[in-house]
């Protein structure tokens, strides 16, 4: 199918975008790789795309004060080739071959990712892992979210209807950080059936400060606290007794096998934080 | 304010291109029907198969997914540009040869897809001939012969230098 008409308008600087998300029905184009897929199919319609791909200053990675800055329009294809995200922010490394196809990676960005919140994206469950930070600038000013404020439901974030996602922000790994990143998709690149993205602090011969944040098994990434605690005191198996996800039947897999394939997954993660 | 259609200039396989085009018209829709250059295909129209791969400013992109309007100012090469300059034409005497084409509908998005993989130079292993394609589908062939075409070109292409 073909797009419903719209209006278009590439955005000269961010206050602009800011001020014409006004519009009802308004849209912010970046990459394109969801929103231009649903306009295609007519399963949105708005009434104006605000094309923000020209705003200088809202790509590009920097280490701030111990944490790894993404800026909004960084490319996915460009944190893949960047050697301060695979030094500094590994889970982030590992996760982003799983996502699209290299076309895709070549447009999409790391901010689309986030503020579109698919519930099986891997991006949006990286931030929660990492206890990640989101800005945001609206009509009063600039703003910074924590990630486990804002995803909200399905496709729902904390972002106001004329807030642009402006950066996202992880600490930066140290010698003690050990992360684990595991999906399992019909095929590669797909969206996930069940995904895990998973941080822990290296504690002797054990883990510490274990995160485990699931993708593909509710409205928005979810952490697997019980479990998160089995691990931390060493035990894989009780970890994975200790899930309690409460996967939905979808269109790829009935609740019973994501919550099966979940226990699978924890299991190689494990292994990944386990090994220094 | 705003509008709904739009002059662009851009360059399309190395010749100017100056066309008026509706906002929601996507740079695969722009080059079959404004400039008809069908090579490159329509397949799922939305990014899940791969048929419409063409390169903007050097990097490949799903031409469904991105909108002509979005291109002013871009450099786009299709198949047909490829295909003129001899850039693939051992992926392509390569396909032939080893049956990687049946109906041909995937085969554009293939060699374009294969050629970015190729261009980066050396010889990859076929895990990541199969992970460069993934995005690509093709509902004859089974892939093996694909694979097969690619890594036969990666090594002839290294082999010859």
């Amino acid at each position: 199918m073909k797009p419903a008409p719209f209006a278009y308008k590439k955005a000269r600087s961010l206050d602009e975008a800011v001020a014409l998300l006004v519009e009802k029905d308004a849209r912010l184009l970046a990459g394109g790789q969801s929103l231009i897929a649903t306009l295609n199919m007519r399963l949105s319609a708005p009434s104006l795309l605000i094309d923000i791909n020209g705003l200088g200053g809202l790509d590009g990675i920097t280490v701030k004060g111990g944490a790894v800055e993404i800026g909004a329009l960084t490319r996915h294809a460009q944190a893949e080739r960047s050697d301060v995200i695979a030094k500094q922010a590994p889970l982030i490394a590992r996760a982003i071959p799983h996502i699209g196809h290299p076309a895709i990676r070549n447009r999409g960005t790391l901010g689309g990712s986030i503020a579109f919140a698919d519930p099986a994206a891997e991006l949006p469950a990286c931030l929660l892992a990492l206890d990640g930070e989101i800005d945001a600038t609206g009509p009063k000013g600039k703003r910074t979210i924590k990630a486990q404020d804002f995803f909200k439901g399905l496709f729902e974030t904390a972002l106001g209807p004329q807030e642009v996602l402006t950066a996202i922000r992880v600490p930066a790994a140290d010698n003690a950080a050990r992360v684990g990143f595991a999906e399992l998709a019909r095929r590669h690149g797909d969206y996930a059936i069940v995904g895990l993205a998973a941080c822990a602090r290296a504690n002797g011969k054990g883990l510490s400060d274990v995160r485990l944040a699931y993708f593909g098994v509710g409205s928005t990434p979810v952490r697997a606290k019980k479990a998160e605690l089995a691990l931390a005191s060493g035990n894989i198996d009780a970890a994975i007794k200790a899930l309690d996800l409460q996967p939905h039947d979808d269109v790829q897999a009935t609740g019973k096998v994501k919550t099966h394939l979940a226990g699978a997954l924890l299991r190689r993660v494990a292994k990944q934080l386990l090994e220094a | 304010m705003t509008d709904s259609a739009f002059d662009i200039s851009l360059t399309v396989n190395g010749e100017r291109v100056r066309e008026r085009v509706d906002a929601r018209k996507t740079l695969v829709d722009f080059l079959r029907e404004d400039l008809a250059l069908t090579g490159s295909h329509v397949g799922c129209e939305h990014g899940v198969c791969g048929a419409c791969t063409v390169r903007v400013n050097g990097e490949i992109v799903r031409g469904c997914l991105m909108l002509a309007v979005q291109c002013d100012g871009a450099k786009v090469e299709t198949i047909e540009g490829m295909s003129d300059s001899g850039e693939v034409a051992d992926l392509q005497a390569a396909f032939e040869q080893r049956n990687a084409l049946q109906c041909g509908y995937c085969t554009p998005g293939m060699i374009a897809a294969a050629q970015d993989l190729l261009r980066r130079g050396g010889v990859p292993s076929r895990d990541e001939i199969r992970e460069h394609l993934s995005g690509n589908y093709c509902r004859c062939t089974g892939y093996h012969a694909i694979i097969d075409a690619v890594e036969a070109v990666a090594q002839a292409r290294a082999g010859g230098r």
